[in-house]
């Protein structure tokens, strides 16, 4: 290595050093330092020294497949130019049958996999065999793992290999987090036996805000004003990265980008939905440096190493500082210089997102590094696994489920509660005692009743569900284009136009559960297909900055100026609140009496927060009709004002209404539904799969009724709840904020709509009206249906 | 919701029930009793065994509200034969009290061609009344003679910005198919051509609310399903053609 001029790092030396101590490490350092291959390095000059072909020596996994591809690459160079005689292979879902079986019969040394993938290698009878010699595991992106439900797969994964390959050194690459303590727990569960190792930081990134000349706009997330501008931007680099929030974003923006695009500059698109083949065809032509720009949503926000990018665009806010830090950090992939970046706010409360952002980055102030509590969803599904692998012993696997980081607290109760249902269904009333999947042997060992059943789980592990998708062909023999949500299909008559794949599409119709679709001419607005869950919502850290940033009229004097006067007209005609206030207006508008409150608590918690303002107006008869929220605030209408806010935020307003408003929220619904295909309960709904005309499946919602209703202390109920309550951790944020309020509610009453409400209630209308009942929302439904089919547009 | 059908009132109740006033005839159809266990038998899922439970509740709730004469079942009463007879206990009970409260016909479906004996009630393929035939599967073709029938577990999706789908009446004043009761019982969308094509001149879908049921002519509901089978430019102008 010496000979190509390489000379290894200080954090990579030290992780040399703590592998030949035998102690695990986590490795903390910005994107760019050679994080990967000071992950790989001891095991290299380990391999180097032994020689391989003795089995398997390292696992790696990471989060994405693609990640696993690039690392494969990346090992080849060293490996080839070092002359070392070692193997390295892949195990994804993409692995074909012949390859899982000479991995099987030729073990590599080093096998680059995923979460997903790991479980399933440990649901083989021959995983203790194959892992007992294992000396290494790495862990990449273990920021991003340990934040999520595959993190607590991973978890599990590890805790059996605790037991199976107790000897082998852990290995933790992260990205700089808050508290980088807990990922440490979550690599191994004593702490004081894991050794931080941080990485040089690099040059401080230099960062911009786009406020492109002309009018600002005052609601939407689509940024369309500063399309030009950005266009600009692109020209003017060699290699950009355009990141949104959202795939609808995506599409809107690579639209309007090309619209503009005199010069033909060649611009990509990549997002999660497009078909595998296009996405890889994006990847490789930047990476071959054949590409001025690509508009990429979250799918490009992790490790992928492309190091011509010099101009990184941030288009929306950017929600949490970790994750813009991550996503600056894929411009000059390399230490020394400093990346560049261009934030981008779609309208006038971004703005001050943005601004509250570059400060935090200016002051090192970091989120994330959370580890999510285990779900018990989870859990069935690793222990049918196990019990796929060969009969286990509950007690041993009770201890070793509770080394894993996310179960360390896990009562014995729950863990057998799981048990029962992954063996009977866990029901009060045993009828189910005859169908049991789990057979209790003599010797107290659970094992699997019917050899089928392993064939089962393995078709549905992970936990990843996805709402149910439709893929979209271009003419009936033409090529697949990617896919959409199979609802968003079913709101599409024959004629429409949507945007998809960069392209305007006209849907002709469906045929084998394929949209069938070919290009439109102009005509008409195109919808634009949105996602589910597709959000995220705004981080604590910075919305306590926007808040003081709005308390502080001082610091508005750095604004630019349509934002200045924004803020002015707000103090002029309404007013603005201090830290520890709550501003809360009142206003009547187009016959309804209107409420704007502005906690800045994130829009998850926004929306929990409406559904209890319009149950608590309801009963103090105030007939509210609906109300919107976004991340910033929360808009309420109905037919009567408001005249005492402070009896409507109350601290008994989270208190009395949460539990009884999760029991039938959608959030708990579509919770609900994820743990029951975790669980294996019921199966994931594939794409591709034909649906019978009557289902022998039952859906999820009338399972949930049933359960709520005849079983309330069901394991899966309680596992949906506790997801839904971990989504709606900003709840916390808003009780926290109530308390704070409480006898400092800022009541403002106005005559007219006040400059931040028309954020707000300019959006009504185009977001979906929650809070009303089934019989609301279907007459709802019908009427604007038949004044659309009268010719009248609904208001 | 009261409608016509072949000339005779009939009420839409949001249950899915139908009530013949005139009759004091209440028809449910497809309960699918004992589906879970019947699953959980054939080595599918573990889903709760309550939806016999569920069903009954429900049934004895609207028997109570509209006071029936007679109770017809529109057949897949139960589940399958299995089921039928692997009722017991509290639950055999409730089921045969209903039964014996008033006069009780099971027609057979195709889930459930024979019912178990000490339930009671009278088993039969078809019931006529007034010139109109209830039965489980609808007749193939146009209905030489009014009837009102089961088995397609209709169901309709409103297009919103996010749809809602909910189980539903489906007819067009000579043919009447009804939602399925029972509480594990998926549905057919009403704009595929199983349904659809039962009515060449398009249809009404009277969709279940909680306390309400609403009315939709056939070609205002939300494209999709099958779209195949669906011709015309624009939402407005869709027409469902067999």
């Amino acid at each position: 290595m010496a000979g190509r001029g390489w000379r290894p790092r200080k954090h990579q030396l030290a992780m040399l050093e703590l592998a030949r101590a035998g102690r695990h490490a986590l490795l903390v350092a910005p994107t760019g330092g050679g994080k990967t291959l000071a992950g790989f390095l001891p095991s290299l000059v380990e391999l180097a020294r032994e020689g391989g072909g003795r089995g398997l020596h390292t696992l790696y996994v990471s989060p994405l497949k693609a990640l696993s591809a690039d690392v494969a690459r990346n090992l080849e160079t060293p490996i080839r130019e070092c002359g070392l005689a070692l193997s390295v292979a892949q195990r994804t879902g993409d692995s074909t049958a012949s390859e899982r079986a000479r991995q099987r019969r030729r073990p590599p040394d080093i096998l680059l996999t995923t979460p997903e993938s790991l479980a399933l290698l440990l649901s083989y009878p021959d995983a203790a065999e194959r892992f007992a010699g294992l000396r290494a595991i790495v862990v990449d992106e273990l920021h991003a793992l340990a934040e999520s439900k595959r993190g607590t797969l991973l978890a599990l994964a590890l805790a059996r290999l605790r037991t199976l390959a107790p000897a082998a050194r852990r290995v933790g690459l992260s990205a700089t987090v808050a508290d980088p303590d807990a990922l440490g727990r979550f690599l191994w569960p004593e702490p004081e036996a894991v050794a931080l190792v941080r990485g040089e930081a690099g040059a401080a990134p230099l960062v911009d805000i786009l406020i492109p000349p002309g009018p600002m706009p005052w609601a939407g997330h689509y940024a369309s004003h500063a399309a030009g501008a950005i266009l600009d931007l692109v020209s003017a680099h060699r290699t950009s990265i355009v990141f949104v929030n959202t795939r609808a974003q995506a599409e809107v923006l690579f639209g309007l980008l090309w619209r503009l695009n005199a010069e033909n500059l060649p611009i990509a698109l990549h997002h999660g939905s497009l078909e595998v083949a296009q996405r890889k065809k994006v990847e490789a032509a930047m990476a071959a440096g054949r590409l001025r720009a690509v508009v990429a949503t979250s799918s490009l926000d992790l490790g992928l190493d492309w190091g011509d990018v010099d101009l990184v665009v941030q288009v929306g806010a950017p929600k949490g500082v970790a994750r813009l830090l991550q996503r600056i950090g894929r411009a000059n992939h390399r230490l020394e210089e400093p990346s560049r970046a261009v934030l981008v706010p779609a309208n006038r409360f971004e703005v001050l997102e943005c601004m509250a952002a570059c400060e935090a980055l200016a002051e090192g102030a970091l989120d994330g590094g959370t580890v999510v509590p285990g779900g018990l969803d989870v859990l069935a599904q690793h222990l049918t696994g196990l019990a796929c692998a060969g009969p286990f012993d509950p007690d041993a696997v009770y201890a070793e489920v509770r080394s894993s980081a996310p179960f360390a607290e896990l009562a014995r109760a729950d863990f057998d509660a799981v048990l029962d249902f992954v063996a009977t269904g866990g029901y009060a009333l045993g009828r189910y005692e005859r169908f049991r999947r789990l057979v209790r042997e003599a010797d107290g060992r659970y094992r699997l009743a019917d050899p089928r059943l392993a064939r089962a789980w393995r078709m549905n592990v992970g936990t990843i569900v996805e709402a149910p998708v439709m893929k979209v062909r271009l003419g009936p023999r033409g090529r697949r284009l990617g896919e959409v949500e199979e609802y968003f299909v079913s709101t599409l008559a024959p004629g429409d136009t949507f945007l998809f794949a960069g392209r305007v599409l006209e849907f002709v119709g469906i045929r084998e559960d394929e949209a069938i679709v070919k290009l439109a001419g102009r005509k008409g607005e195109p919808k634009v297909p949105a996602y589910a869950g597709g959000r995220l919502p705004l981080g604590a850290a910075l919305a306590d900055r926007v808040r003081a940033m709005l308390a502080d009229p001082e610091r508005w004097a750095m604004l630019p100026a349509p934002v200045r006067e924004w803020l002015d007209a707000q103090a002029r005609r309404s007013g603005t609140a201090a830290p520890d206030e709550l501003l809360v207006e009142t206003f009547p508008r187009g016959g309804r009496a209107f409420l704007v409150a502005y906690p800045m608590a994130g829009r998850n918690a926004h929306q929990t927060l409406g559904m209890l303002l319009t149950r608590r107006m309801e009963r103090l008869g105030l007939a509210p009709q609906g109300f919107v929220a976004s991340d910033y605030c929360i808009a309420v209408w109905g037919r009567r004002p408001v005249e005492r806010p402070e009896a409507l935020f109350t601290l008994d307003l989270l208190a009395d209404d949460l539990e009884e408003w999760m029991a039938e929220s959608s959030l708990i619904k579509r919770t609900f539904r994820n743990c029951a295909v975790v669980a294996g309960l019921i199966e994931r709904n594939l794409p591709g799969r034909r649906k019978s005309g009557r289902q022998v499946t039952v859906s999820a919602d009338l399972i949930y009724d049933v359960l709520r209703r005849y079983e309330p202390d069901h394991v899966l109920l309680r596992a949906a709840r506790a997801e839904a309550a971990q989504e709606l951790t900003d709840i916390r944020r808003l009780s926290d904020l109530l308390s704070k309020v409480q006898g400092r509610i800022r009541h403002q009453r106005l005559s007219r709509i006040s400059p931040f409400a028309v954020a707000i209630v300019a959006g009504i209308g185009k977001e979906l009206v929650a809070g009303e009942g089934l019989d609301e929302a279907l007459e709802a439904a019908v009427a604007e249906l038949v004044a659309e089919a009268m010719g009248e547009v609904p208001c | 919701m009261l409608i016509r059908l072949a000339g005779r009132e009939m009420l839409l109740d949001p249950s899915g029930a139908l009530f013949w006033p005139e009759k004091r005839l209440l028809v449910v159809a497809d309960l699918h009793l004992e589906k879970a266990v019947a699953l959980a038998r054939s080595g599918c899922a573990l889903l709760p065994p309550h939806d016999t439970a569920s069903t009954l509740d429900r049934m004895e709730a609207v028997i109570a509200r509209l006071d029936p004469e007679t109770v017809v079942s529109l057949g897949d009463g139960f589940h399958d034969a299995a089921a039928a007879r692997t009722l017991e206990g509290e639950l055999f009970d409730r089921l045969a009290g209903l039964v014996r409260g008033r006069r009780w016909i099971w027609l057979a479906g195709n889930h459930d061609p024979t019912i178990p004996l000490a339930l009671g009630g009278a088993l039969l393929d078809v019931l006529a009344l007034d010139g109109i035939r209830l039965r489980h599967a609808p007749s193939a073709g146009p209905p030489g003679e009014p009837e009102i029938a089961g088995h397609l577990h209709p169901k309709a999706r409103l297009p919103r910005r996010r749809s809602l789908a909910r189980p539903c009446f489906v007819g067009d004043g000579r043919r009447l198919l009804l939602p399925a009761f029972g509480a594990f019982t998926g549905g057919l969308d009403v704009r595929d051509a199983a349904i659809a094509g039962l009515f060449a001149d398009g249809f009404t879908a009277w969709l279940t609310g909680e306390r309400r049921v609403f009315a939709v002519p056939g070609h205002l509901l939300a494209a999709g399903g099958e779209p195949g089978k669906a011709a015309g430019r624009g939402r407005s102008r869709l027409r469902l053609r067999p």
